[in-house]
């Protein structure tokens, strides 16, 4: 009894007076706030368009020759949504920990799926990632460690994928380091890419989110492998200087060509140098350009 | 994980060294009582309870007290940052390119949160009018400018005060720490930011009055900027009125390659010009010097 009241007062003592000891609760429904790559996360990007993107070779040779109806393989229906979804996606995320029923210690933060992206499992209580050769999961692996009050983590064995919707690849060599930073009701979700395969440098993305009352569901619904008349054995695809959609971003919108086609100097401002000359303003934007809402806020509200 | 968060080593041994402190006291209090006697272990050990509890309170509140500078003045903001903010920072524009890399093409809004009164002026953009009103930095304010492709010079001020001078533009923002009052006058593109460091928010008396809305925090920098000359959010003309208030979260975090990384959320709110909070997060990576530092002048049309 003594011991138990002692340690009581003690826990007390230090959650009150040490803040520093203290982790940050991230449990919770976070509507995402889709106020930039809007059209990336909804309408989708242009079919070639790698802009941002520090592809190298390999890659940009993987992306061009990718055809969209390589979704309808059945081995690929479900392949499109790997972890780094989060943020490439629209979707709010859910959040909650699991402990253990004894010690009250947190095992593993989960993030909710949804549809095809699997759920994330961040797990808390030390356990290593697999040995090398271990099978990929299309979750992947994820440790997680409190660094002060911000969550890393750090996930590994995941399948081969793409970092953007118009099949811009990433490998199943592909980690993803992301911390989670919590300000108020504000979640602000950092994701860095890191790919031998098909990057020249790592790709890293930050997001937003807003705690709200209204839940996001843990799940959403599976993703069911179907027939959608892709001839058996076939991989949909474009032969090398075949894809027709190249040239398509430097027409509407006026990108020069080696926009386009990515690399890692076009991350930087430097690159802006060398378009400057090369760049006319196009024509008005006359259909999915925006304006006023007229639904709720954030969320899926399409403007 | 050998990433690791940014705290100055003098917090984080003061941090280690209470932890084993606390945790020894702790070890030692738990101990078997060699007494065979059970009343008197119960009642001895219940003695040993509340004088460690008691010590412990006292170190505790003494720690505090001596943290939050009640033995005399407050730590200067410069002091008692959690992580070092200084430095060259370069934009890595993996988001938003079409609208940041370029100036987008009139009439595309995709992502804005605009009113209708908003539409309405960024329709009607035209460089040129800027131009001829002298306005060329229209684009450059401090609710538009960290959405430029730059690169950030911050620095150190004085004691309580932080610099970033931002190469795109030519322009400087500042950020006071503390009780600094705006002198007031005209509105100016980077507008009046005060700042603070999360969790360390204080009041006239030097104590801690911590998250106001008595939320959880990551411990980064936040930034109230107020008082501004109205501006564009988007290089085409979407704009943010003379009301417009922005509110920014400044996070350092080290990747396992050892690259640091600023990592800033912003929030703006304008009530004539926003139907909802505009919320954005924007990445610099830092780098070792000066090589890439460019300082242009403001374009209203690149």
């Amino acid at each position: 009894m003594t011991r138990t009241r002692m340690a009581s007062a003690l826990g007390i003592l230090l959650a009150a007076g040490a803040p520093g000891l203290a982790q940050v609760e991230l449990s919770g429904s976070w509507a995402a706030r889709n106020h930039e790559d809007f059209q990336d996360r909804f309408q989708g990007p242009n079919l070639v368009d790698y802009t941002g993107l520090p592809l190298n070779e390999g890659g940009r040779a993987r992306a061009l020759s990718y055809s969209q109806s390589q979704l309808s393989a059945p081995e690929r229906v479900c392949l499109f949504y790997p972890p780094y979804y989060l943020v490439m996606g629209p979707f709010g995320l859910k959040m909650w920990n699991e402990t253990d029923p004894v010690t009250g210690d947190v095992i593993a933060w989960k993030i909710g799926g949804w549809e095809d992206r699997p759920p994330t499992t961040i797990w808390m209580d030390g356990r290593p990632h697999p040995p090398k050769d271990a099978p990929h999961e299309k979750a992947g692996f994820t440790t997680g460690v409190w660094e002060g009050n911000v969550l890393v983590a750090y996930t590994t064995h995941l399948k081969a994928s793409y970092i953007r919707r118009n099949g811009a690849p990433a490998s199943d060599e592909a980690t993803i380091t992301s911390h989670f930073l919590r300000h108020g009701d504000i979640l602000t979700l950092t994701m860095l890419v890191d790919d031998p395969i098909y990057f020249s440098e790592p790709v890293y993305r930050t997001r937003t989110f807003q705690l709200e009352s209204t839940a996001i569901a843990a799940m959403g619904p599976p993703c069911i492998q179907a027939d959608e008349g892709t001839k058996e054995g076939a991989v949909p695809h474009y032969l090398p200087s075949k894809n027709p959609f190249v040239d398509e971003l430097t027409k509407t919108l006026h990108i020069p060509p080696e926009a386009v086609m990515g690399g890692a100097e076009t991350m930087y401002p430097e690159f802006r140098k060398k378009m400057k000359d090369k760049y006319t303003l196009p024509d008005k934007c006359a259909r999915n350009c925006g304006g006023p809402r007229f639904g709720p806020p954030g969320g899926l509200a399409v403007n | 994980m050998t990433t690791s968060r940014l705290y100055p080593q003098s917090r984080h041994s003061e941090r280690q060294s209470r932890n084993l402190f606390f945790h020894s006291l702790f070890s030692k209090a738990l101990e078997a009582d060699p007494s065979p006697h059970p009343r008197y272990d119960q009642c001895s050990a219940r003695k040993r309870g509340w004088l460690s509890i008691a010590i412990v309170g006292m170190l505790m509140v003494a720690g505090q007290a001596h943290a939050q500078g009640r033995g005399g003045p407050p730590p200067t903001a410069k002091a008692a940052a959690p992580f070092d903010v200084t430095g060259y920072w370069v934009a890595v524009v993996t988001e938003d390119w079409h609208y940041r890399m370029v100036t987008p093409r009139v009439g595309d809004y995709l992502g804005i949160p605009m009113t209708l009164e908003s539409k309405k002026v960024a329709d009607a953009w035209d460089p040129a009018k800027d131009e001829a009103a002298g306005e060329q930095c229209k684009s450059y304010g401090a609710a538009g400018i960290m959405r430029i492709p730059a690169r950030l010079r911050i620095a150190w001020q004085d004691d309580n005060t932080l610099k970033m001078e931002i190469d795109a533009g030519t322009q400087t923002r500042v950020f006071h720490f503390g009780d600094w009052k705006s002198p007031g006058g005209e509105a100016t593109w980077q507008g009046d930011s005060v700042a603070h460091w999360e969790g360390r928010r204080t009041g006239l008396d030097g104590r801690g009055l911590g998250d106001p809305r008595g939320q959880p925090q990551a411990g980064g920098l936040e930034v109230a900027t107020t008082h501004l000359k109205a501006g564009y959010l988007r290089k085409n003309g979407v704009p943010y009125g003379a009301n417009a208030a922005m509110t920014e979260y400044y996070d350092v975090v080290r990747e396992r390659s050892g690259d640091l990384w600023l990592v800033l959320t912003s929030v703006v709110r304008d009530p004539l010009y926003l139907s909802e909070p505009y919320i954005v997060s924007t990445h610099y990576k830092q780098e070792a010097g000066a090589a890439g530092w460019d300082p242009t002048a403001c374009s209203a049309r690149w």
